[in-house]
């Protein structure tokens, strides 16, 4: 990268900058001309004489001569802002691509630096520099050269001015200027020297604010906030005494500006004075100097804060630039250009080390001298104490880190000369800790077979142009031109085909890796739309209603109680079963029924609303009662209680009133808030014994009007329980029930599972539900899922490329022993006849592998079969003893 | 009403006789109402426990793991607890109850428990009395025991 920002601005930009500079020249004669027209206008056409006069050979009258002028005055005006426009919408282009540009490169480095960088370099350090830091570089990288150009211009001109009227007052204007062109530098310079300083602090302090957040657990349990609180209080004050003395010395600086600039017109007071009374000056000639003088401050000024803007362009630029330089970054040719032939990697390929060594920086040197030579056909474990270099020779043999000393290389080419796509398309690598992206699931598996663009995404032609318009200005700016939204799957890789043979692929993976059970729960939860799946809405019905004829069954105690337009559900809320649908939208939500005209309406008809009412009144005592010693913070009340705990206060009034004067003598809005509490009742569920035959009867009578009467206008607001169709807006588990869980049956949601798998099983869409489980969101980092679900997910994303060699690196280490097993044989089995390298967290898991090698204090010391190296009595022996 | 006969059937285990009848209905409420099968298994021998139940409705049998085979130790009906050891000490369960016909019982998570006892003292010291009186009856009976081995 450039060492300067000016030697990035004219490197990327200099016939630009150049154009912008000879349209900012052009301009001058323009500007001088329509400053030296209102003379011609004044003096000539208005206070002239000896009309009618010959222009261009047309004679002209006064009237016309000085209509002719204005015009042509007008018309420089047009002109002179014609240029203006242009320079500047010129300059923030291109300082708009420029910082493009920059950003774009300082992130593309970002991918190129070597993997330990990271461990040194905070996150909170790094994202800033990208994002705000170079913001303002955008403005000035613009006017790097028109704007010091432009502005000297016009001082020069006035300054020639000034001396051509009068030579001693002239000097005099201009003799600070030599002064301040020497010291306002000077007093900068420290000024900038803080502000490089400043930027360091902040960055810091951004580092650790984002360091508070990933480690705030340990904060609440050691009770460490105090001591942050400190830290960040400390690294305040060192930026607020920083920017203190920036202020200080920034204005001191305007102070002596502003000093020198008025210390001019004592001289043309005090020297032009005296020329003046002895005779030497002509009055007019001094005021004349006096305005030119007045027109010199402007572009000073402005070329002073050119000079200041460049002095922190310049350093912020240098800071940046040098923390995105570290040593040991990839090389860009091997990770951005795109091989033309890409040597293969087979069965038959050998991953030889002899001697390697590598070193994270002159201390550590976790790998010594390992010298081994591995068949692409073979699986290996590696096994070694922990800090021994085992997990750092994982990531040699991944091509993650790159030796620094001795040789490591694929079928004699040395892996550091090999493209970055060799291994990252023909490779797999599972560490750690999966990197998982915050998309859905089956966006993580196939990043891994996404590395360019493969088939151009299917639009229509203006938006090809769109697109095409797109890539040409990013093209401009250095960006890679690459279509994000075009079809980047390798299924080669995959061998499967797009679409729905893909599907099934990930879910066979998925399966192998022991993640069917939850794919097919999240499937089950999540929300499918119809139309994309055709014929699946039909199957899912068909599931309804073989569960129904299960539930049926005479003699089987059924945990689900399914919806019956006929009859009351007692294990769905009172809201539930008088809307016989789900709402959509807010309109007929639970909390919005009581006040909602047409449900108080169909009620009334139905002569609910009064024992309704009476019926929240009841809720409303028994909730007071229960509740009425419980902390309002206790969960107890979240958990349990049908009014909020703010609530409660005003319900306890409510009732100590309705006992005074009874229902009737309570207010409207008082009676609409009871009536809001039996909408939540579940009878099964909170036995409160209030809901009678009575009540149900005529709650269905109430559904039925409902059904009937809703106004056009609501349809939308409301999905009707429809034993016939599907519903978009529920979730394939809802759909299939099509009831409500019955409430107390003991072992209840476990019979419920088994039933919902036997018919999910008999119309064959378990693996419909999976491939709908695909689009669940795992969350920033997979944090919806467990530590042994994100780690299946990051084996599945390895063995979904087929890898002719696979390498794993302490990958099960956080995994339960069963899901552990399953990895072993799942990644064994989908790589037979092709490479394993796994780099073991315990030295008995290694039994299995035809070959075992050991690595101790960064050698490796045994290499052979398990059964012979254990019976040995060698190193392994000794792990397998102390394990 | 359905709580009401849940908060006499409490007040009838002498665990929860002396405490107040308004908390009785708090733990009736927040508790759940399950129905078992005949022949569902409600606890199983071994398992860890996290909730005891108090049957309203029915009955069940209490078997006991032997190298012979399951053995009947007991029998629970209306108003008697099971499982009540679980909620207080992090033991596995020492038996397992199954129902003989179908029955109801009302399910006291221990986590729910604890809560109802952390919120008031007054439960934590009727607790403690029941305790200390089942302790006083078990030392008293192993005397017993002592002394007619000692004699035998």
């Amino acid at each position: 990268m450039e060492k300067t920002i000016y030697g990035f601005v004219f490197r990327h930009s200099l016939p630009q900058q150049i154009f912008l500079l000879a349209l900012t020249v052009a301009s001058f004669p323009v500007l001088y001309v329509s400053l030296e027209l209102p003379k011609q206008i004044i003096n000539d056409a208005i206070s002239g004489s000896g009309f009618p006069r010959s222009l261009l050979g047309l004679e002209l009258g006064q009237i016309e001569y000085l209509m002719v002028l204005s015009f042509a005055f007008l018309g420089l005006v047009l002109l002179n802002g014609a240029f203006k426009f242009t320079i500047n919408s010129g300059k923030g282009r291109l300082g708009e691509r420029l910082l493009r540009r920059l950003r774009y490169d300082l992130y593309s480095r970002l991918l190129r630096f070597p993997l330990p960088v990271f461990k040194r370099m905070g996150q909170g350090e790094i994202i800033p520099m990208v994002t705000q830091e170079v913001e303002p570089l955008g403005g000035f990288m613009g006017d790097a050269l028109a704007q010091p150009v432009y502005q000297l211009g016009i001082l020069v001109t006035i300054g020639a001015f000034m001396l051509i009227q009068e030579p001693i007052l002239g000097l005099a204007a201009l003799a600070l200027y030599p002064f301040q062109m020497y010291a306002i530098p000077k007093l900068q310079r420290r000024v900038t020297a803080l502000a490089k300083q400043r930027v360091q602090h902040v960055r810091r302090l951004s580092d650790r604010i984002g360091e508070s957040i990933s480690t705030i657990e340990a904060v609440h349990a050691d009770d460490g906030s105090n001591r942050l609180r400190a830290d960040i209080a400390s690294r305040l004050g060192g930026i607020y005494d920083i920017r203190y003395e920036i202020f200080r010395r920034k204005f001191f600086i305007k102070f002596l500006n502003n000093f020198l600039a008025q210390l001019t017109p004592f001289f043309f007071y005090s020297i032009g004075g005296y020329l003046i009374i002895e005779g030497r000056l002509s009055f007019g000639a001094m005021v004349a100097v006096l305005a030119a003088y007045k027109d010199m401050s402007a572009p000073w000024k402005e070329l002073l804060a050119y000079y200041q803007q460049q002095a922190d362009a310049r350093i912020k630029y240098d800071q940046v630039v040098q923390q995105f330089d570290p040593p040991g970054m990839i090389d860009e040719a091997l990770q951005v250009e795109e091989a033309e032939a890409l040597p293969e990697i087979g069965p038959a390929s050998r991953l030889g080390f002899e001697n390697a060594a590598y070193a994270e920086d002159e201390i550590s040197q976790p790998v010594r001298s390992a010298t081994l030579s591995l068949g692409l056909d073979e699986h290996v474990a590696i096994v070694g104490p922990s800090g021994g270099g085992k997990e750092e020779l994982g990531l040699l043999a991944a091509r993650l880190a790159t030796v620094t000393g001795g040789r490591a290389h694929l079928d004699g080419t040395a892996l550091a000369e090999l493209p970055q796509a060799v291994f990252g398309r023909q490779a797999a690598y599972v560490g750690p800790h999966a990197s998982l992206f915050n998309a859905s699931v089956r966006e993580n598996l196939l990043f891994g077979l996404r590395h360019r663009p493969l088939r151009p995404a299917d639009a229509g032609p203006e938006d090809a142009a769109r697109r095409a318009a797109r890539a040409a200005e990013a093209r401009r700016s250095g960006n890679s031109d690459a279509d994000f939204g075009a079809d980047w799957v390798d299924y080669e890789a995959a061998g499967a085909a797009p679409g729905r043979e893909m599907a099934r692929r990930m879910v066979e993976v998925l399966t192998a890796v022991g993640l069917d059970d939850d794919l097919y729960t999240l499937g089950l939860r999540g929300v499918l739309d119809p139309d994309a799946h055709a014929g699946l809405a039909e199957r899912v019905l068909e599931a309804r209603a073989a569960l129904r004829s299960r539930l049926d069954a005479p003699g089987a105690a059924a945990p689900i109680e399914p919806f019956d337009t006929g009859a009351y559900n007692v294990n769905a809320t009172l809201a539930e079963n008088l809307l016989f649908g789900a709402p959509i939208g807010p309109a007929f939500e639970v909390g919005n029924l009581a006040g909602h005209p047409f449900v108080r309406g169909v009620l009334e008809e139905a002569g609910l609303l009064d024992r309704l009412e009476g019926i929240g009144l009841q809720v409303a005592k028994i909730m007071v009662e229960l509740f009425a010693d419980i902390d309002p913070g206790h969960e107890l009340f979240q958990q349990f209680s049908f009014i909020d705990a703010d609530d409660l206060p005003d319900f306890r009034a409510i009732a100590a009133r309705a006992d005074r004067l009874g229902l009737e003598g309570l207010e409207a809005e008082e009676r609409e808030r009871l009536l809001g509490l039996p909408f939540l009742l579940i009878p099964e569920r909170h036995r409160l014994g209030l809901i009678d035959d009575g009540i149900r009867a005529d709650l269905l009578k109430a559904r039925r009007l409902f059904r009937e009467r809703l106004p056009e206008a609501d349809r939308p607001s409301v999905e009707f329980f429809d034993a016939d169709r599907y519903a978009a807006q529920a979730s394939l588990q809802d759909n299939i029930l099509f009831g409500r869980i019955r409430h107390g049956e003991a072992h209840g949601a476990a019979r419920m599972s088994a039933l919902l798998g036997e018919v999910v099983d008999e119309v064959g869409i378990r693996e419909a539900v999976m491939e709908a489980g695909l689009a669940f969101e795992v969350g920033i980092g997979g944090s919806r899922l467990t530590q042994t679900q994100r780690q299946k997910l990051a084996f599945a994303r390895a063995l979904l490329k087929r890898p002719a060699l696979l390498v794993v690196n302490m990958a099960t280490a956080g995994v339960e022993r069963v899901a552990r097993q399953m990895l072993f044989l799942a990644a064994r089995t989908a790589m037979e006849g092709r490479g394993i390298v796994w780099v073991l967290e315990s030295p008995e898991l290694a039994e299995s592998f035809s070959r075992t090698v050991v690595v101790e204090d960064g050698r490796t010391v045994e290499d052979g079969t398990y059964g012979e190296l254990s019976a040995a009595g060698g190193s392994l022996a000794r792990l397998l003893r102390q394990s | 009403m359905a709580l009401n006969e849940e908060v006499e059937a409490l007040r009838a285990i002498p665990l929860f006789q002396r405490i107040e009848a308004s908390k009785l209905r708090l733990l009736a409420f927040t508790s759940e109402r399950v129905r078992f099968q005949p022949g569902d298994l409600v606890v199983r021998e071994g398992d860890i426990g996290d909730a005891a139940y108090i049957v309203l409705e029915g009955a069940a049998e209490v078997l006991v793991e032997t190298p012979q085979g399951p053995l009947k130790v007991a029998e629970v009906g209306r108003n008697d607890i099971v499982g009540e050891i679980a909620i207080l000490i992090d033991e596995p369960r020492t038996a397992t109850v199954r129902t003989t016909e179908a029955m109801t019982a009302l399910r006291i998570s221990k986590e729910l428990f604890f809560r109802l006892v952390a919120e008031f003292p007054q439960m934590a010291v009727e607790i403690m009395r029941e305790l200390a009186q089942r302790l006083d009856r078990t030392t008293h009976d192993l005397r017993e025991a002592r002394a007619q081995l000692a004699a035998g």
